[in-house]
C-alpha cells in the first residue's frame, strides 16, 4: 500500500505533524483478550450489586425486570453497530424502531410528537425550559421544590446563556402534593415561560393538583416529566393539558447500569413539532409509493443550522429507545399495566410494614406509586451504612435535594422485590434504628 | 450481491385499547385505556428481526461514514458491559459498594488524560455535542471567575456543525473564520478575529477535510496572547492518538467521543460519551462529583467551589465508558498508536484509488479521512453526491458523510478507519469508478437492492407525522 502512495514509510504521511508536538514515549503494551477481560471482571467484582444484598434505592435510576427477549433484540448487531440513520434506503430498521418508540413515548404521554430521545430525564428538562423559551413569551421557568438536585443542576446549566431564570413552587407538607397557590401567585406576574412539575412527583406520590394546573396556567405551557411504567395506568400528560411531556424512560427495558443508560423521553403536542429539540423520525413514502421513514424536520438540527440549531444534540440514546419499544411491545399492554399495578401494591405493602415501626414515620398522607418519603429517628445516612452492615441497602437520603428534609430517605420498590426483602429490611432496620 | 429483506412494512404499535381496570389510582388521575399491542413475545421477535434485516452496521460491511470513525466493535468489551457485576448497580449506591466501578472510571480518567496530554477529566457527557457545551460551560465560568467577560466563540468555516451549535447554547456569540487556500486555518483571520472578547477558539485538527493544521503551535500562541482559550474537537481523534496529543500541540481542554475512537458501538443513534479533559488552569470547573483516590479505595466528592453543576443526572454513560477502557486496555499505547497509523495508511490509500475520478482537493497527505468531489460528475452527467451515496448502498457499501464539510462542493467524506481490508477499499474503488462511468439513469434512481426505494424526505417534513397516534388522528 505504501508503495502504492510513493512512500517509504508511514512516517511521511505524518510529516505535517511538527516534531516538538509528537510523543516521545509508549507507556504500555496491550493485552490479549483473555487477559483484558480477567483484569476487568476483577475490578468490577468489587462492587456490591442488587441481585446479592436487597437495594431501595430510586429517584430516576430503578430496578426492574428486563425480559430476555429485549437483551436479545438490543443486541442485534444490524442494529448496535450502526449509526445515526442519516441514509435512510440503508437503515430502514433503526428508523422504524425509532419510530415506533415514538409512538409508544406518544401513547403513555398522550401526546401526537415525540424525538427519538435525549441523554436523559434532566437534560430533557433543560431542553423543555429552552424549548419554552421559544414557545411563549416571559423569561421564568417555574419548578416544584421537590427535585432531584441531579435535575435542578442539569436545567440551570442548560439556561446558561438564556434569559430564562428558574423559580420555584412548594409543596403540601402533609400530602406532599404541589401547591396550587404557588403557581398561581408567580404566573399572575406574567412573566413565566413555562410550568414543569412531575407524576409521579419526587416523593411518588400520584398528586391530583397535577391536573389542575392547565386550567389554572392557561396558554403558559405545561411541562410534564413522568415515570413511563405508571403512565399504563393514569392519565397521560396530554390528558391533563400538558403541552411538553418528558421522562426517565430507562426503567423500559435497560437495567441501573451506575445510572447508564439513561434514556430522556421527550414529546410535545403536533403544532410545537418544529421547535423541539433532537433527532426526528418521520414517516413518508418511497419512490413506489411504499411505507418508508427517514429522519426529519433536519433543518432545526446543527448540521444545518449550525449556531441557530434549536439544539446542539445529536449522538441521543437510540439504542436504549429500541431497548424501551421492545420492551413495551413484549409486555404488550396488559404486561405495563399490569407491572404498573404490582409497583403500586409492593409500595402500599412495604409501606404498612415500616410503617409500624419503631423511629420511622411515613412523611406523606397520599396515594404512592413505587416510591414514598420516611422520616427516620436518626440521620438517613448513619442509618443507610448500618442497613448495609446487616445486609441491605436502604434509600436514597433527601439531604442535598430538598430543602428541610435532612432526616427523610426516599424508598423505591419494584416487582423484583421479595417479601424476604421487606423482612430482611425491617429486620435491619430494626437493629438500626 | 446485497439484497435487503423487502416484504412489506407493518408496524405493530396500532392495536385495539386495552382496558386499565381496578387500580389504586385516584379517580381524578385513573386512565381508562392503553393502546399498546398485545402480541404473542414470537411475533415481536419475528418483527425485530426482520427489521434488523432492514438496517445496516458496521458487523454487515463497509461504513466509511466521514467524521464517524465506524470502526469494528470488538465483542469482549460487550460482554465485560453485560456483566450483572456491573449493570446491577445503583449510581447512590454506598461507596463501599462500588469500588469497582470508581476503580475503572478512575482509571480510564487517567488513560485519556494520558492520550490527550491533559491533567484531569469528567467523564460525565454523554455525547460529543453534549462533551462541547459542557466544555464551553466551564470555558464561560472559567472566564467569570477572572472577572472578565468574554462573549465570543470563533470557529472555522470546516468545523463540525455542532462546535457553532454548542457554544450558541451556551450563549456565547459565534465567529466564523473562512480557511486559507490549503484548507488549513487562515492565520491573518484568525488574528483579525481574536480580540479581548474571545473566550475560545474551537478547533479539530486534523481538521474535518483530513488536513493536518500545520501551524498549530502559532494557533495556539494567537489564542492564549489574547487571553482565551484553544478547544479540541476530539471527533478526529482516531487520526493522531499515540503520535501527538493535543495537550502538547496547546489545547487547553478537549473532548472525546468514546463511541468513535475507543470502538464502543453506535448503537443506531447512541448511547455515546463525550468526556472531557482539561489542562490544570480549568480543573477547578470540571463538573461536580469528583472521583479521588485515598488511602483504602476510591471515593466520590463533590467539586470544587467553582465546579460548574452537573450537565447529566448521575455520572455519564458509563457503560459506553467501560467498554472503552476495557478497548483501550486490551490495546495498550502502542495498539493504539498503529490503530491510527494504519486508519491513516488506509484513508490516504482509498484516496489515491479515486483521485482520478473524483477529485480531492486541498493536498496531500490527508490524515484519517479525505473529502472528495462529485462537482465533475454533477457538471458532466447530472449526477450529485447523494446520488452517488443511494447506488452505493446496491453494493453493500454504506455511503460516506456527504455535503460536508461546506466548503467542498459536492462533499463526499470518507473515513475507511484501520478495519477496512484493503479488498474492501480495492471494491469500493471499483464500486466508484463502476458508478462514475455507468448510465446516469441507473445511479439517478437507485437504489434497487434496498428494503426501500428512494426515500420522499421532503414529504416527511411536510407531513410531520411522528408517530401513529398522530398517523391515526390524521387518516
Amino acid at each position: 500500500m505504501l508503495r502504492r502512495l510513493g512512500l517509504a514509510s508511514a512516517d511521511e504521511l505524518f510529516a505535517d505533524i511538527p516534531p516538538d508536538v509528537r510523543m516521545r514515549s509508549i507507556l504500555d503494551k496491550g493485552m490479549t483478550e483473555k487477559d483484558t477481560v480477567t483484569k476487568v471482571t476483577n475490578i468490577l467484582n468489587k462492587n456490591t450489586t442488587a441481585s446479592e444484598i436487597p437495594s431501595f434505592m430510586g429517584m430516576g435510576s430503578y430496578r426492574h425486570y428486563v425480559p430476555a427477549a429485549v437483551d436479545h433484540i438490543t443486541g442485534m448487531s444490524e442494529f448496535y453497530t450502526s449509526y445515526t440513520p442519516y441514509q435512510p434506503e440503508i437503515s430502514q430498521g433503526m428508523l422504524q424502531a425509532l419510530f415506533e418508540y415514538q409512538s409508544v413515548v406518544c401513547e403513555l404521554t398522550g401526546m401526537d410528537a415525540a424525538n427519538s430521545s435525549m441523554y436523559d430525564c434532566a437534560t430533557a428538562l433543560g431542553e423543555a425550559a429552552r424549548m419554552c423559551g421559544r414557545i411563549y413569551k416571559g423569561k421564568t421557568f417555574l419548578i416544584p421544590e421537590a427535585l432531584s438536585a441531579d435535575r435542578y443542576s442539569v436545567l440551570k446549566n442548560y439556561l446558561v446563556g438564556t434569559e430564562i431564570k428558574i423559580e420555584r413552587y412548594g409543596f403540601d407538607k402533609k400530602t406532599g402534593s404541589l401547591l396550587l397557590s404557588d403557581i398561581n401567585a408567580a404566573v399572575s406576574k406574567g412573566e413565566v415561560c413555562g410550568v414543569y412539575t412531575e407524576m409521579p412527583n419526587m416523593f411518588g406520590c400520584l398528586d391530583k393538583n397535577a391536573a389542575a394546573i392547565k386550567q389554572m396556567i392557561g396558554d403558559v405551557p405545561l411541562v410534564m416529566g413522568v415515570n413511563p411504567l405508571c403512565m399504563s395506568i393514569v392519565r397521560s400528560p396530554g390528558d391533563m393539558g400538558a403541552d411538553i411531556a418528558i421522562g426517565e424512560g430507562h426503567m423500559m427495558g435497560t437495567r441501573p447500569g451506575f445510572g447508564s443508560p439513561l434514556l430522556g423521553m421527550f414529546a410535545c403536542r403536533q403544532d410545537h413539532v418544529r421547535k423541539m429539540p433532537g433527532r426526528i423520525v418521520g414517516l413518508t413514502e418511497d419512490s413506489n409509493g411504499n411505507t418508508a421513514f427517514c429522519l426529519t424536520l433536519q433543518t432545526r438540527e446543527q448540521h444545518i443550522r449550525r449556531s441557530s440549531a434549536t439544539s446542539n444534540i445529536c449522538t441521543n440514546e437510540a439504542l436504549t429507545a429500541v431497548a424501551a419499544a421492545a420492551y413495551a411491545s413484549i409486555l404488550g399492554a396488559k404486561g405495563m399495566i399490569d407491572v404498573a399495578k404490582r409497583n403500586m401494591e409492593r409500595a402500599r405493602t412495604l409501606m404498612s410494614l415500616l410503617s409500624k415501626m419503631k423511629g420511622i414515620e411515613l412523611v406523606f398522607d397520599n396515594i404512592h406509586f413505587n416510591e414514598f418519603v420516611i422520616r427516620l429517628s436518626k440521620d438517613p445516612a448513619e442509618v443507610n451504612a448500618g442497613l448495609l452492615r446487616e445486609g441491605v441497602m436502604g434509600g436514597v437520603p433527601l439531604k442535598g435535594h430538598v430543602k428541610g428534609m435532612d432526616d427523610c430517605m426516599l424508598m423505591a420498590t419494584t416487582e423484583m422485590h421479595s417479601e424476604k426483602d421487606y423482612i430482611l429490611l425491617a429486620d435491619a432496620f430494626r437493629a438500626v434504628l | 450481491m446485497f439484497v435487503q429483506s423487502r416484504a412489506p412494512t407493518k408496524i405493530i404499535m396500532n392495536d385495539e385499547p386495552t382496558k386499565v381496570g381496578d387500580t389504586y389510582v385516584p379517580k381524578e388521575l385513573k386512565r381508562e385505556t392503553l393502546c399498546l399491542p398485545n402480541l404473542p413475545e414470537s411475533e415481536v421477535v419475528r418483527h425485530y428481526t426482520r427489521l434488523a434485516s432492514m438496517n445496516f452496521g458496521v458487523d454487515n460491511g463497509p461504513y466509511p461514514l466521514g467524521s464517524c470513525t465506524m470502526k469494528y466493535n470488538p465483542k469482549y468489551a460487550d460482554r465485560i458491559a453485560s456483566l450483572q457485576k456491573f449493570t446491577d448497580v445503583h449510581p447512590y449506591q454506598d461507596v463501599s459498594t462500588i469500588q469497582g466501578t470508581l476503580e475503572m472510571m478512575y482509571n480510564m480518567e487517567r488513560k485519556l488524560a494520558q492520550i490527550s496530554g491533559m491533567d484531569a477529566v469528567t467523564l460525565q457527557p454523554a455525547a460529543g455535542a453534549h462533551g462541547e457545551h459542557t466544555a464551553m460551560l466551564m470555558v464561560r465560568a472559567y472566564h467569570e471567575s477572572k472577572g472578565e467577560t468574554r462573549d465570543e466563540v470563533i470557529v472555522p468555516d470546516s468545523a463540525h456543525g455542532t462546535n457553532p451549535a454548542s457554544a450558541a447554547m451556551a450563549g456565547f456569540k459565534v465567529i466564523e473564520i473562512p480557511s486559507a487556500p490549503d484548507g488549513s486555518t487562515d492565520m491573518d483571520a484568525l488574528k483579525a478575529a481574536v480580540s479581548s472578547r474571545t473566550a475560545a477558539f474551537m478547533l479539530t485538527n486534523p481538521n474535518t477535510l483530513g488536513i493536518f493544521e500545520k501551524n498549530i503551535k502559532d494557533i495556539a500562541k494567537t489564542v492564549h496572547s489574547a487571553g482565551a482559550l484553544l478547544y479540541y474537537d476530539g471527533a478526529n481523534l482516531n487520526a493522531i492518538m499515540g503520535i501527538t496529543a493535543p495537550g502538547d500541540m496547546g489545547f487547553d481542554i478537549v473532548h472525546f467521543n468514546i463511541h468513535k475512537t475507543f470502538a464502543s458501538p453506535h448503537g443506531g443513534g447512541g448511547p455515546g460519551s463525550g468526556p472531557v479533559g482539561v489542562k490544570k488552569k480549568l480543573a477547578p470547573f470540571l463538573p461536580s462529583p469528583i472521583i479521588s483516590k485515598v488511602k483504602d479505595g476510591f471515593v466520590l466528592e463533590p467539586g470544587e467551589k467553582h465546579s460548574i453543576g452537573k450537565v447529566r443526572a448521575f455520572y455519564g454513560n458509563i457503560n459506553v465508558v467501560l467498554r472503552g477502557y476495557t478497548y483501550i486496555l486490551r490495546m495498550g499505547s502502542d495498539g493504539l498508536r498503529n490503530a491510527a497509523i494504519k486508519a491513516v495508511i488506509n484513508s490516504n490509500y482509498l484516496k489515491e484509488l479515486i483521485k482520478d475520478v473524483y477529485e480531492v482537493p486541498y493536498g496531500d497527505p490527508k490524515k484519517h479521512e479525505f473529502v472528495a468531489s462529485a462537482s465533475k460528475l454533477k457538471k458532466e452527467k447530472g449526477i450529485k453526491a447523494s446520488d452517488i451515496a443511494k447506488r452505493m448502498i446496491d453494493h453493500g457499501i454504506h455511503p460516506p458523510t456527504i455535503y460536508f464539510p461546506m466548503l467542498v462542493d459536492e462533499a463526499m467524506m470518507f473515513e475507511p478507519t484501520e478495519d477496512c481490508s484493503l479488498d474492501d477499499m480495492k471494491r469500493m474503488a471499483e464500486v466508484l469508478k463502476t458508478i462514475a462511468e455507468e448510465d446516469p439513469e441507473i445511479v439517478l434512481n437507485a437504489p434497487y437492492n434496498a428494503s426501500v426505494s428512494r426515500v420522499d424526505e421532503t414529504k416527511a417534513a411536510k407531513d410531520a407525522i411522528t408517530s401513529v397516534r398522530y398517523m391515526n388522528r390524521k387518516a
